[in-house]
C-alpha cells in the first residue's frame, strides 16, 4: 500500500488544522472503535465558508483527507460546498489506496455535517453573525 | 538516522549468513536427489544443515524436515496431523491469539468436518495447562500453542502445556516462529512433539522454514510428489536456503540467553522512557514472561498507522500489530484477545528488535515517539474532548 506524494504531503504538513471558537458550525462524525473520527468547524458569514478548521483522529488517509477537504471549501458558499464529494476530495490527491477508499466518505461527512449543523442553528434562531450585523448593530 | 525495528516481521540476513549460502548458487548447485558428485555435495550441505538445525533445538537430525516458511510447517502439521489421526478423533485444541497460519488452518478443518476448540488467552495473554487439560476430550488428537505472540511477545509455559497434553497422549505442537534465537528451546526436555520454525525471523533469507516432528509421530503430507525429505515433503530443496537456515540458527542459539539479556536491556529501555515520558500509554503482553524484543504499546487518543508513517518519515520501521493484518481494516485479533478495546488496539505499535539494535537508536525511537504523539494528539479530536472532559460524540459508521 502506498500513499500518493500529495497524500504524504497533506499528512506532513496538514492545511487548516486547528479548532474554532466561534465556529457557525460544527460536524463530527466517525467513531473510534472505527478508528476514525473526524471534526470540522466551520465559519460562514453571508452563505460563504470564510474559514474552516479540522481535528482528525485516524490513519494518513483520513487526515490527508480532511486536510485537502478544508482547502477545497474554503471560500466556497454553501451551496457549492454541499456539491463536494469524497471523489473530489481523493481526485484531488491523486487517489487512495482502494482500502482507504472509506476514510474520503468521512472527510465529505464531516464537511456536510458542519454545514447541517450551521442550517440547523439558523433555523433555531441562533443567528450567527455577519458582516450586516454589524452594521445594523452600528444604526441601533 | 535508519533504524529497523521491525524484526518481527523480517529480519536481515546477516554477512555470516550470506557468506554461507554464497557458494550454493554458483558453484555448488547440484540437486541434492541426484547421484553424481554434483548432487551429492550439496546433499552434503543439506544434511550438514539438517543437523545444525536439530542441535539448536535439541533434536535428531531426522527430525528436521525443511519447508519453504514458517506458514507451511504450520500448515503441515495441523492439517498432517489432523488427518493421520483421523480414526482416533476429530478435535483439535488451540487458541484465540495464534498466528493467521494456525488460526485460517484450523478455520479450513472445520469446514472439512474437525472441531476446533480455542481457549481465550488471559489479559496477559497467557494460558494454563489446567485451562488446556480441562478441554481436552476422548476424540482430542491435536494441541497446537505458540511458544511466544508475535504482537504482544507473551512467551507460553510450552513446557508444562505440553506436558498436561502428554498426560492424556495428546500431540502437542508449537509454532515457534517467534521464539527461535530468542528463548532456549529443547524439544526432547520440554516434550514437545511438533515445532514450526521459520528462517528470516532469524536472520537467513525468506523462502525457508522447518518444521521438527518427533519421531514416532505420523503426519500425511501436503503435497504428492518426489521422495525428497524423507519422502514426506516433495520438491527439490531450497540448497542455498537451507544451508542459510543452518548457519542463522546455529549463531542465533550459540548464546541465546546472552543475546537475550543484551535485547531486554533494550527493550526496557524503550519501555521505561515511554512510560515516563509519554501519559496515557498501556503496554500490552505480559509484562515480564515477555519476549526480549517485543514492545507493544497503546498510545491513547492516536491512530497508530499515522505514528508508523511519522516513523518511516523519520527513517524508523516499526509495526502495528502483525504486518501480516495490515491490508485490513480490523484491529489485531491478538490484541482484541487479550482485552485490548478496540480503540486502544487502534492505538498500538509495534517495535522488534534484534540483537543488532543500539541503545542510541532506542533513544532516537522514544525521542521520536515523543515528538510525534504529541504532534497526533495536537489534531486529535479524542484528545481535545478528553482534555475539556467531555465524551465525543460522532457517528455510526
Amino acid at each position: 500500500m502506498e500513499y500518493t506524494e500529495q497524500v504524504m504531503d497533506h499528512f506532513m504538513n496538514p492545511r487548516n488544522m486547528g479548532d474554532m471558537d466561534d465556529a457557525s458550525g460544527v460536524g463530527t462524525v466517525g467513531n473510534a472503535k472505527c478508528g476514525d473520527i473526524m471534526r470540522i468547524y466551520i465559519k460562514v458569514e453571508n452563505d460563504v465558508i470564510t474559514d474552516v478548521k479540522f481535528k482528525t483522529f485516524g490513519c494518513g488517509a483520513a487526515i490527508a483527507t480532511s486536510s485537502k477537504a478544508t482547502e477545497i471549501v474554503k471560500g466556497m458558499t454553501l451551496e457549492e460546498a454541499e456539491k463536494v464529494t469524497n471523489k473530489m476530495v481523493m481526485e484531488a490527491l491523486g487517489g487512495l489506496p482502494p482500502v482507504k477508499v472509506h476514510c474520503s466518505v468521512l472527510a465529505e461527512e464531516a464537511l456536510h455535517a458542519a454545514i447541517q449543523d450551521y442550517r440547523e442553528r439558523l433555523a433555531k434562531g441562533e443567528k450567527p453573525r455577519t458582516e450586516e450585523d454589524d452594521e445594523d448593530i452600528k444604526y441601533v | 538516522m535508519r533504524v529497523y525495528m521491525d524484526n518481527g516481521a523480517t529480519t536481515r540476513v546477516t554477512e555470516p549468513v550470506m557468506a554461507a549460502m554464497q557458494p550454493y548458487f554458483c558453484e555448488i548447485y547440484g540437486n541434492p536427489s541426484s547421484v553424481h558428485g554434483f548432487g551429492r555435495e550439496a546433499r552434503k550441505a543439506v544434511e550438514a544443515a539438517r543437523a545444525q538445525v536439530a542441535k539448536a533445538i535439541g533434536a535428531e537430525p531426522r527430525e528436521i524436515y525443511f519447508t519453504g516458511c514458517g506458514t507451511e510447517a504450520d500448515n503441515w502439521a495441523l492439517r498432517g496431523a489432523a488427518y493421520a489421526n483421523i480414526k482416533k478423533g476429530k478435535h483439535i485444541i488451540t487458541t484465540n491469539f495464534e498466528h493467521h497460519a494456525i488460526l485460517h488452518t484450523c478455520k479450513q478443518l472445520e469446514k472439512e468436518g474437525f472441531e476446533v476448540t480455542y481457549l481465550p488467552v488471559d489479559h496477559d495473554g497467557l494460558i494454563t495447562p489446567e485451562q488446556l487439560e480441562a478441554a481436552i476430550r476422548p476424540d482430542t488428537v491435536l494441541v497446537s500453542i505458540m511458544y511466544a505472540n508475535n504482537e504482544v511477545g507473551t512467551i507460553e509455559p510450552i513446557t508444562e502445556l505440553a506436558a498436561a497434553a502428554k498426560a492424556h497422549g495428546v500431540l502437542f505442537h508449537t509454532d515457534a516462529v517467534q521464539a527461535i534465537g530468542h528463548v532456549p528451546i529443547d524439544v526432547k526436555a520440554q516434550g514437545i512433539d511438533m515445532l514450526s520454525m521459520s528462517g528470516h525471523k532469524f536472520h537467513a533469507p525468506k523462502g525457508i522454514g522447518a518444521l521438527y516432528v518427533r519421531q514416532g509421530v505420523r503426519l500425511q503430507r501436503l503435497m504428492q510428489g518426489g521422495a525428497q525429505e524423507r519422502g514426506q515433503r516433495p520438491g527439490t530443496e531450497n540448497l542455498a536456503g537451507i544451508v542459510g537456515i543452518g548457519k542463522a540458527i546455529e549463531l542465533a542459539t550459540e548464546d541465546v540467553e546472552g543475546r537475550a539479556a543484551k535485547m531486554a536491556a533494550i527493550r526496557d529501555h524503550i519501555i521505561d522512557r515511554i512510560m515516563k515520558e509519554i501519559p496515557h500509554v498501556q503496554l500490552n503482553g505480559h509484562p515480564t514472561r515477555r519476549m526480549c524484543g517485543n514492545i507493544n504499546v497503546s498510545f491513547y487518543f492516536v491512530e497508530s498507522e499515522s505514528i508508523l508513517l511519522h516513523l518511516d518519515f523519520k527513517g524508523i520501521a516499526a509495526s502495528s500489530g502483525s504486518a501480516c493484518t495490515s491490508g485490513s481494516l480490523d484491529p489485531s485479533h491478538v490484541l482484541l484477545a487479550i482485552g485490548v478495546s478496540h480503540e486502544h488496539a487502534n492505538g498500538s505499535v509495534r517495535l522488534s528488535l534484534c540483537e543488532e539494535n543500539t541503545l542510541e537508536e532506542a533513544d532516537y525511537v522514544v525521542d521520536s515517539l515523543v515528538e510525534i504523539v504529541k504532534r497526533l494528539r495536537d489534531m486529535s479530536p479524542l484528545y481535545e474532548d478528553f482534555l475539556k472532559g467531555v465524551e465525543t460524540v460522532g457517528t455510526d459508521d
